[in-house]
């Protein structure tokens, strides 16, 4: 079998690394003409960028291919790096390890581990089983849904790389810090009775085979047509709205009620985003529009935290796992962190 | 007869699998039976844990997002 697959497998490796060579480049080429691109067809469509339909129409323009442009080749990267971080091996590499060197591994692996919400139970209940602390556990819980590909890459698009890798930096802390204290004050026993049941490591073996670079481009593509596919609508629809804004909203509109002097907007922003449910892709192109509109940034990171960390429909599916004494310390342990960030980065920026 | 089970918790993932897995079968004529397990005590007790999960047989031979066409088609 393997000398079969290894003579199918060379010219189909030889077409994936030509395809992604000629890609590579092509996408270099038309990213570093977007705003040319933008410039002429707003020039055709005889608009001008002073009045405000103009200033829309080229904002629309600009960020759209922009975006999706980085989003396509992030995610088929992640998606092929993903392929070496099977939930399987994360457990493995996470089991045993102590509070505190395990929070940090948890939410670092949090970022490249394969993760949907539909099966944090499982992944929750696998890592327990494993022998993972449960602190340990609830870092990489926090973290792999919050700190993903598609939060960075927008934040990267449209803020650029410091406040990208401030949103890294802050989301992978709250992560490390509340799995840490959600360990520290021992909570086993809010676990369900039938989840604290279950006897460590049954070890089956699963069929999977070591994948070939082929297998793993192939994923990677398959990731782009999962995510892109799924998120395309929201980030036109989020561009859009935020290109609305961006070119009819007085300047300074939101700096009365989001912006730093306001001391109340933290709490208010994080109280309105938990029941939000939305994805990064939708809510990033808006948050951009509100900042450039006085809104402060602390505030307006919290409320995206908010929003893609603690959403309803993921605590209902946790349910089934946890108690509910345990949820609400999750959500409160949570939520206090994503104040502090917000209010650290208000008085720092 | 083989036995197969899709196990997953009933996201739109899950599903998939589950079409697919039919098709599949029925294209190639293997006579199936086909099981959902949706309670998560029995997709743990496979120690699968990322949905979908595929198991034949009582082998656990996929987990983790739908299957490949071509992997199904190596099943039957």
């Amino acid at each position: 079998m393997s000398a079969q697959s290894q003579a199918i497998a060379s010219p189909a490796l030889s077409r994936w690394l030509v395809i992604i060579a000629v890609s590579t480049l092509l996408w270099f080429a038309v990213y570093s003409h977007l705003s040319e691109f933008a410039d002429a067809v707003v020039a055709t469509l005889q608009l001008s960028r002073d009045t405000h339909f103009g200033e829309a129409v080229h904002f629309f323009l600009f960020d759209t291919p922009k975006v999706l442009l980085l989003l396509t080749g992030i995610v088929f990267v992640m998606g092929i790096v993903q392929t070496f971080f099977a939930p399987e091996r994360t457990r493995a590499l996470l089991s045993g390890k102590r509070v505190g060197v395990g929070n940090v591994l948890a939410a670092s692996l949090g970022i490249v581990t394969p993760f949907c919400s539909c099966s944090a139970v499982p992944l929750f209940i696998g890592f327990l089983s494993a022998g993972v602390p449960l602190g340990v556990t609830f870092s990489f819980l926090i973290s792999a849904p919050m700190v993903n590909e598609v939060a960075l890459v927008l934040l990267f698009g449209m803020f650029g790389w410091k406040v990208a890798v401030l949103y890294l930096g802050m989301g992978l802390l709250v992560a490390i810090v509340a799995g840490f204290v959600i360990g520290k004050l021992r909570m086993e026993r809010f676990l369900e009775d039938w989840v604290q049941q279950i006897q460590a490591g049954q070890g089956v073996v699963h069929a999977d085979a070591a994948m070939s670079w082929v297998e793993r481009f192939e994923a990677g593509w398959d990731h782009v047509k999962q995510i892109v596919g799924k998120v395309w609508p929201y980030i036109l629809l989020g561009i859009g709205l935020g290109a609305a804004i961006h070119g009819y909203v007085p300047e300074d509109f939101m700096a009365s009620f989001m912006g730093k002097d306001v001391w109340w907007a933290v709490p208010a922003a994080v109280l309105l985003g938990v029941p939000m449910y939305t994805n990064a892709a939708g809510i990033i192109p808006i948050v951009q529009a509100l900042i450039g509109k006085g809104a402060a940034l602390g505030t307006v990171l919290a409320f995206m935290m908010a929003v893609i960390a603690l959403s309803a429909p993921e605590m209902i599916i946790l349910r089934k796992a946890l108690k509910p004494t345990l949820i609400a310390t999750f959500a409160g342990v949570v939520a206090t962190g994503i104040l502090l960030v917000g209010y650290v980065f208000n008085w720092v920026l | 007869m083989k036995n197969v089970k899709v196990l997953g918790t009933g996201c739109a993932n899950c599903k998939n699998t589950l079409a697919l897995v039919e098709a599949v079968a029925r294209e190639k004529g293997v006579q199936i039976a086909l099981e959902k397990v949706e309670d998560l005590p029995s997709i743990m007790s496979y120690n699968v844990m990322s949905t979908p999960g595929v198991v034949i047989d009582g082998v656990v031979v996929h987990a983790g997002g739908v299957p490949a066409r071509s992997k199904v088609e190596s099943w039957f």
